[in-house]
């Protein structure tokens, strides 16, 4: 064996694609799919084809099911059910850009301000997941609980004079009321918001924000210019993540909410686990999912982020 | 001028530190609740202090059945998960094949929907077939949508592995399984145990598909649910407690054990 003298040359760069090998091997990536996109095309899309086919059945429990291409049913339930449909995307929109404004700031210090008590915050962020998230929701109704201190407090700077102008709440009560829903959706949802921020926050190169300083930008317009469009990708998939699983949570609306704020999740419970009235189940289900779709899709057209996975 | 940009570059800070108190602050209500003794079936009021619950966390009808099917089912799923998920996100990662736009966009989709809607499209799956509802549709729907989280986990570790790794060792004689088993799961083993994790969380803590296809059977959240209607035990802030606490530590027992190693490699 000849000795080593040289340098290797430089090995080519790595690439993740590997040549397919020749003969039985050309089949492994298919064996490697098969049983999970199997899994995903009998439990996740056939039951989507279930689900169109039963919105345009018409029958009655007792007497069975049969398609009779009914798309009544769809006028129907989005007659009767605009309001709660209305109230999802009100109430996920406001819980999202609430989302957007107080889980900015937090994850700006995790990425720049933390230092050494970086990985602890992002724990106390994470933390809070390892506890049920109905047993953390409950504890919203002590919180907001009405003569409270925080009811108090709220009464006492006038917030709730400004509130319930707004609609959002009723007299002396933040419980039972829109506000009570919208503060719960953000708070189960905040972390969602936090960590896609965060990671888009820490690849920015610090050197970028010395440079705008040194070009006599002031913070604001560092923010302004630099930090926030760099962070975009962030702020994309931190609002979908957040807006989307609002939209269609019918828990916060029951234990925070009452009657006056159902949202389109809890009509969907309710007739399909009490009404039993599954073509009306189906059809609100399926115009929510196409609603969602068409909206993800509108946006991550507009805001120009296709890497989402 | 100087005094009002420290304030200002303060203000980050104080902001960020508000938004972690709102998130903690459930937790901080749920951990001195549970040493609550309450008048009456529910407990949201303090009324004084008693460690009854802490002492007697079983003492509820069916709570810690409930916590044990949720364990179980948890477990069954984060396993089911995290082989086709794994098996999926190598595929992706490694091999050219047709169809891959496809591929990707159904795993994407399970992420991008409400749960609501795929609980109820599983829930008229299972009508139609005359599936009885209980532990086995729990477990299909759980697997099914902790894999799609487990390919994402998987594919991001798999995708930084250094390909040269595993030349080497076929160049070094290994058979495939070899160097399947020697290399390439060693290197890949974080990301699995990440996915592996996630799954077992979302899993645990799943209500609202669990809520559709449960039938009779409660899992542990579906307990909470139906406490909140009925009455909450003091029992349900035992366990929530005990669960963030346990979780915590062994998060940081995790860092403190990765940083020696850390500083053991530096010396």
């Amino acid at each position: 064996m000849a000795a080593v003298t040289e340098a290797p040359p430089p090995l080519a760069p790595a690439t993740p694609e590997q040549k397919p090998p020749p003969g039985r091997g050309r089949l492994v990536p298919y064996w490697l799919l098969l049983p999970g996109i199997l899994w995903l095309l009998v439990f996740f899309v056939m039951p989507m084809v279930y689900q169109a086919s039963t919105s345009v059945q018409t029958g009655s429990l007792e007497e069975g099911y049969q398609v009779t291409w009914h798309f009544a049913t769809y006028w129907d339930a989005l007659s009767e059910y605009w309001p709660q449909f209305l109230r999802s995307v009100l109430y996920a929109g406001s819980a999202t850009v609430l989302c957007l404004l107080l889980g900015y700031p937090l994850a700006y210090l995790i990425a720049f301000r933390a230092g050494r008590w970086r990985n602890l915050i992002l724990i106390l962020v994470i933390a809070p997941f390892f506890t049920s998230f109905l047993i953390r929701t409950l504890a919203w109704k002590t919180i907001l609980a009405d003569g409270g201190p925080v009811v108090g407090a709220l009464n006492t700077l006038h917030v709730l004079d400004v509130t319930s102008w707004l609609g959002i709440t009723a007299g002396d009560r933040v419980l039972a009321t829109p506000l009570a829903v919208i503060c719960g959706l953000t708070y189960n949802f905040l972390p969602f918001m936090i960590l896609p921020l965060y990671t888009s926050l820490e690849r920015i190169d610090g050197r970028l924000h010395e440079a705008a300083g040194d070009l006599y930008a002031t913070p604001f317009t560092t923010f302004r210019k630099v930090t926030f469009p760099l962070s975009m990708p962030g702020v994309v998939s931190g609002t979908l993540l957040t807006f989307i699983p609002a939209s269609g949570d019918y828990v916060n609306a029951d234990l925070l909410g009452s009657t006056d704020t159902r949202m389109v999740g809890n009509v969907i419970q309710t007739q399909f686990l009490r009404i039993l009235d599954y073509p009306t189940a189906a059809a609100l289900s399926f115009i929510l999912m196409a609603a969602i779709l068409i909206m993800v899709t509108l946006y991550i057209r507009k805001s120009g982020t296709e890497d989402l996975v | 001028m100087a005094f009002l940009r420290r304030l200002r570059s303060r203000l980050v800070v104080i902001a960020g530190l508000l938004t972690l108190g709102y998130l903690l602050l459930p937790n901080v209500v749920v951990t001195v609740f549970s040493f609550n003794d309450p008048k009456g079936r529910f407990n949201y009021t303090w009324q004084k202090f008693s460690t009854d619950a802490w002492t007697d966390p079983c003492g509820v009808a069916d709570l810690c059945g409930s916590l044990s099917i949720s364990l179980q089912i948890a477990a069954w799923a984060t396993l089911g998960a995290t082989v086709l998920g794994t098996m999926i996100a190598f595929a992706l990662v490694r091999y050219r094949f047709r169809a891959r736009g496809a591929v990707n966009s159904l795993i994407f989709l399970p992420m991008a929907m409400p749960e609501v809607v795929m609980a109820a499209s599983l829930l008229t799956l299972f009508l139609n077939l005359g599936a009885q509802l209980g532990f086995w549709t729990i477990l299909i729907a759980h697997i099914m949508f902790c894999l799609s989280f487990v390919v994402v986990a998987v594919k991001a570790r798999v995708m930084s592995m250094d390909p040269r790794l595993e030349e080497a060792a076929r160049d070094l004689y290994a058979g495939p399984v070899q160097t399947f088993v020697r290399v390439t799961l060693p290197i890949a083993a974080p990301g699995i145990a990440a996915g592996a994790l996630l799954a077992f969380a979302l899993s645990f803590d799943d209500f609202i598909i669990t809520n559709f296809n449960a039938g009779a059977l409660v899992t542990f959240p579906m307990f909470v649910w139906g406490s909140a209607q009925r009455g909450t035990p003091v029992q349900i802030n035992v366990i929530g407690t005990a669960m963030f606490v346990v979780a915590v530590l062994c998060v940081l027992a995790g860092m403190a054990v990765g940083n020696r190693r850390k500083r053991q490699k530096a010396a």
